[in-house]
C-alpha cells in the first residue's frame, strides 16, 4: 500500500473540491488579472490531485499520465496567457480585468 | 444598293450618339450640321433604294444582318424587308424628316436645350425607320415602342412646365394602353402561325385559311395598338395635349409619321384584316367615328396647333376607313399626301407662332397676309390640300378614300363627306382668322411681326411644292391618269385585292366627286361670309357659349369623362390600396418583424456589457447548469 492510500478518498475529494472551489471563487471575486490567471491553475491542480488520488486507488496508471499532460499544457497556458498579460499591462498600465473593455460597442 | 439598307437607320443613330455625347461640347451649327446631315444620308440612300425597287422585277427583297433572338424553336433574326411600302414610308420619314430638321435649326435656334432636341429627333427617326424597315413583327414593336419613347421625350421637351410634362405622361400612357393590345396581337400571332415573320405569317395565313374567329381576334388587337398610336376613338384624346411640344415635333410625330405607324402596321397585315371581315368593319366604323368626332371638335378650338391637332385626328380617321373597306393603296397614298400637308400646316403655324412671339390663339392674330408673305402662300397651299381642293394632293388621296367607302357602305361615305366638309370650315376659319381682318394682339406683338429666317421658309416652300404635286402619283382612270402608286403597291396588296373585287363605274366616280368638291366650295364660301365678310370673332374666354358650341368647344368632356370613369375609381383604388393593404399591412409586417428583433435584441444586448468578470460568472454558472444537468 503506497503512501497516498494512508489517507481515505473521501478526504482527498474533500480537499480537493475546496482548492477548486478557491479556485472558482477567486476567478469570480477578484479582479486582478495574475490573481485569476493564479485560480485557475488553482482549479487544474484541484483536479489534477484528484486523478493522482483516484488514479492510485485504483491502481490504474492512466489516471497520472492523464495529469502529466494537463502540466504540460498549464504550462504552455502560462506562457502565452502570461505574455498576454504582459502585454495588457504594458499598453493599459493595469492588469484590472475591469479596465479591459476597449472592444465594448 | 438594297443591301446597303442598314444605313438609312444607322445614319440617324450615329447622329443621334454623336449628339448625344457631345452636344453640349459643339456649337448649335455643328449639331444642325450633323442632325440634318444623318437624315439627309438616309434619305438619299433611301432614294436609291427607292429606284433599285423600281428598276428590278422582284418586289420584296429581305436583307439580313444577324441572328437576334434564338431560343428553342423561335428564332428571330434581326432583318429587314425592303418592299414598295416599305420603301414608300423611308422616303416619307426621310424626306420630310430631313425638311423638319432643316426647319427646326432656325425655329429652335434660340432654345437651351437645342442639341438634346436634336439628340431626340434623330433617335426619333432611328426608331420610325426601325418600324418600317423590320421584317417581323418583333422590330416592329421595338420601333413601336421607340417611337413612344421619343414622343414622350419630345413632347415633355420643355419639363420645367409640369402642363406639359402632364401632356407627356398621358401620350406615354395612353399609347402603353394600345401597345399593350400590339403585343398580346404579336403573341397570339406567334402561337397561331408558330412565327412572326411577315412572310411565313402571310403565307400561312393565305395558303391555310386558319380559323375565322383567331384572326378576328389577332386583327382587333393589333388594331387596338394601331389605336393608341394612331389617336382613334377612344385613345385619342394623348394627341391633343401632345402639341405641348415643340411644333417641329408637332409636324415631324404627331402628324407627319409616328401617327401614321398604326396606318402602315394594318396596311402591313393587310392579308390577316382581309381574312377577318369583322375587323374590317370595325376598324372602318371606328375611323369613320373618329374622323367625324375630332372635326366637329376642330369647329370650336381656338388655338391654331390644337385646331391642327383635330384634324389630324380626324384626316387619321379617314385612313383607317379606307384601310376598313379594303382601299389599302388609298389608306397609304393619304398617308403621304397628309404627310406633306400636314406637315406643311404644322411648320406654318410653328412661323406663324414664331412671328407672334409664342402666341398661339388664333383670336388674338390676323392680318398677317401682308406681314409674312411667305408662310402665308404656303400656308393657304397647305389649307387648300387638306380640303381637298381639285389639283391639290389632299383632292386625290381623299377622292380615292370616299369613292371606296362610297362602293362600300353609304352611310360610311357620308360620314366622310360630312368629316370633309367641316375640315374645310374650320380650316378655312383657321386660314381666316390668322391671316385675314385686322391684327389684334398686343402692340408688342405687332411691332416683333417678322417673316421667319431661310431655313424655315424654304422647307415651307418644299413642301408647299409636294402638296400641289404629291396627288399627282395617284391620279384616277377616270379623270385620265394612270394611278402610279397602285400600280406601284400592287406587290404588296396583291394578295388582299384578290379577295376584294373593286369595280366602280365611271359616271358614279365623277358624281361623287362633284358632290364633294361642291361641299368642300360651299363650306369654304359658309367660312368666308362668317370670318372675312362678317368679321365674326370667335367668342372670348369665359363667355357664355350655346350647348352645342359648348359641348364642342370642350370636346365633348371627353377628357373629363375618362377622369370621372377611369381615373377617379383607380386613384380612389390605389389609394385605398396605398393607405390600408400598404401602409398598414405590408408595412406592418415588415415594421413589426424589424420592431420584434429590435425588442428582443435590446433585451439581450445588456448581457454583451464588455465587464470580463459578468462573463466569467456567467461561464461558470453555464459550466455548473451542464454537469447538473448531466448528473440529474
Amino acid at each position: 500500500m503506497s503512501a497516498i492510500e494512508v489517507i481515505p478518498v473521501d478526504r482527498y475529494i474533500l480537499l480537493s473540491t475546496i482548492l477548486f472551489t478557491i479556485g472558482v471563487l477567486g476567478v469570480l471575486y477578484r479582479r486582478n488579472a495574475i490573481i485569476i490567471f493564479m485560480c485557475i491553475e488553482l482549479m487544474l491542480n484541484a483536479v489534477n490531485l484528484l486523478l493522482v488520488a483516484f488514479s492510485s486507488f485504483l491502481s490504474d496508471s492512466k489516471g497520472q499520465v492523464f495529469v502529466f499532460f494537463i502540466m504540460a499544457v498549464a504550462a504552455a497556458e502560462v506562457a502565452v496567457g502570461l505574455a498576454i498579460l504582459m502585454m495588457v499591462y504594458r499598453n493599459s498600465k493595469s492588469t484590472d480585468i475591469d479596465d479591459l473593455n476597449k472592444l465594448k460597442g | 444598293m438594297i443591301q446597303l439598307v442598314y444605313l438609312v437607320p444607322l445614319l440617324p443613330l450615329i447622329g443621334f450618339l454623336i449628339i448625344g455625347f457631345f452636344g453640349k461640347k459643339l456649337s448649335n451649327s455643328i449639331v444642325g450640321i450633323i442632325g440634318s446631315g444623318a437624315i439627309l444620308g438616309a434619305f438619299v440612300v433611301s432614294l436609291m433604294i427607292f429606284l433599285e425597287l423600281n428598276s428590278q422585277p422582284l418586289k420584296s427583297v429581305t436583307v439580313d444582318l444577324f441572328s437576334w433572338i434564338s431560343a428553342g424553336n423561335l428564332s428571330i433574326p434581326f432583318s429587314f424587308l425592303i418592299d414598295p411600302l416599305s420603301s414608300l414610308f423611308l422616303l416619307i420619314i426621310t424626306g420630310i424628316g430631313f425638311l423638319i430638321h432643316l426647319y427646326s435649326v432656325g425655329y429652335m435656334s434660340h432654345d437651351e436645350g437645342f442639341s438634346r432636341f436634336f439628340a431626340y429627333l434623330n433617335l426619333f427617326v432611328f426608331f420610325m425607320l426601325l418600324l418600317v424597315l423590320g421584317s417581323n413583327y418583333l422590330i416592329m414593336f421595338v420601333g413601336w415602342e421607340g417611337v413612344g419613347l421619343c414622343s414622350y421625350l419630345l413632347i415633355g421637351f420643355w419639363f420645367k412646365n409640369t402642363a406639359y410634362n402632364n401632356a407627356a405622361k398621358k401620350a406615354f400612357v395612353m399609347n402603353r394602353i394600345g401597345d399593350l393590345g400590339f403585343l398580346l396581337g404579336i403573341i397570339l400571332i406567334f402561337v397561331t402561325f408558330g412565327s412572326i415573320n411577315y412572310e411565313e405569317v402571310f403565307s400561312v395565313a393565305i395558303t391555310n385559311h386558319p380559323n375565322t374567329p383567331v384572326i378576328t381576334a389577332i386583327t382587333l388587337l393589333l388594331f387596338v395598338g394601331a389605336m393608341g398610336k394612331s389617336a382613334q376613338l377612344p385613345l385619342f384624346t394623348w394627341l391633343p395635349d401632345a402639341m405641348a411640344g415643340p411644333t417641329p415635333v408637332s409636324a415631324l410625330i404627331h402628324a407627319a409619321t409616328m401617327v401614321t405607324a398604326g396606318i402602315y402596321m394594318v396596311a402591313r397585315s393587310n392579308i390577316l384584316y382581309t381574312l377577318a371581315p369583322f375587323s374590317m368593319e370595325v376598324v372602318a366604323v371606328v375611323g369613320a367615328c373618329t374622323a367625324l368626332f375630332a372635326a366637329t371638335i376642330g369647329l370650336a378650338q381656338n388655338d391654331i396647333k390644337k385646331v391642327l391637332a383635330y384634324s389630324t385626328v380626324s384626316q387619321l380617321g379617314y385612313m383607317f376607313i379606307a384601310l376598313g373597306v379594303g382601299a389599302y393603296t388609298g389608306a397609304v397614298f393619304h398617308v403621304m399626301t397628309h404627310a406633306f400637308f400636314k406637315a406643311l400646316l404644322f411648320l406654318g403655324a410653328g412661323s406663324v407662332i414664331h412671328a407672334m412671339s409664342n402666341e398661339q390663339d388664333i383670336r388674338k392674330m390676323g392680318g398677317l397676309k401682308s406681314k409674312i408673305p411667305i408662310t402665308h402662300i404656303t400656308f393657304l397651299i397647305g389649307t387648300l390640300a387638306i380640303v381637298g381642293f381639285p389639283g391639290f394632293s389632299g383632292f386625290f388621296s381623299k377622292d380615292e378614300i370616299l369613292a371606296h367607302a362610297y362602293e362600300h357602305n353609304k352611310l360610311l361615305w357620308f360620314l366622310g363627306v360630312l368629316g370633309a366638309a367641316m375640315t374645310t370650315f374650320y380650316m378655312f376659319r383657321l386660314y381666316f382668322l390668322t391671316f385675314y381682318g385686322k391684327f389684334r394682339g398686343t402692340h408688342d406683338q405687332e411691332h416683333h411681326l417678322h417673316e421667319s429666317p431661310k431655313s424655315m421658309t424654304i422647307p415651307l416652300i418644299v413642301l408647299a411644292v409636294l402638296s400641289i404635286v404629291g396627288g399627282f402619283v395617284g391620279i384616277p382612270e377616270v379623270l385620265g391618269g394612270s394611278n402610279l402608286l397602285e400600280e406601284f403597291l400592287k406587290p404588296v396588296f396583291e394578295s388582299s385585292s384578290f379577295y376584294l373585287p373593286h369595280h366602280m363605274e365611271h359616271d358614279t366616280e365623277m358624281m361623287l366627286m362633284g358632290i364633294a368638291v361642291s361641299v368642300m366650295v360651299i363650306a369654304m364660301c359658309y367660312a368666308y361670309v362668317v370670318y372675312v365678310k362678317k368679321n365674326t370673332l370667335p367668342a372670348k374666354e369665359g363667355e357664355e357659349l350655346k350647348p352645342a358650341h359648348k359641348l364642342i368647344y370642350n370636346k365633348y368632356w371627353v377628357d373629363e369623362i375618362y377622369e370621372t370613369i377611369i381615373t377617379k375609381p383607380l386613384n380612389f383604388i390605389s389609394e385605398a390600396l396605398y393607405k390600408i393593404v400598404d401602409n398598414q399591412i405590408v408595412d406592418g409586417i415588415v415594421n413589426g418583424t424589424g420592431s420584434i428583433v429590435n425588442k428582443l435584441s435590446g433585451g439581450v444586448r445588456y448581457l454583451q456589457n464588455g465587464n470580463i468578470g459578468v462573463y466569467i460568472f456567467l461561464m461558470v454558472i453555464s459550466i455548473i447548469a451542464i454537469i447538473a444537468t448531466r448528473m440529474f
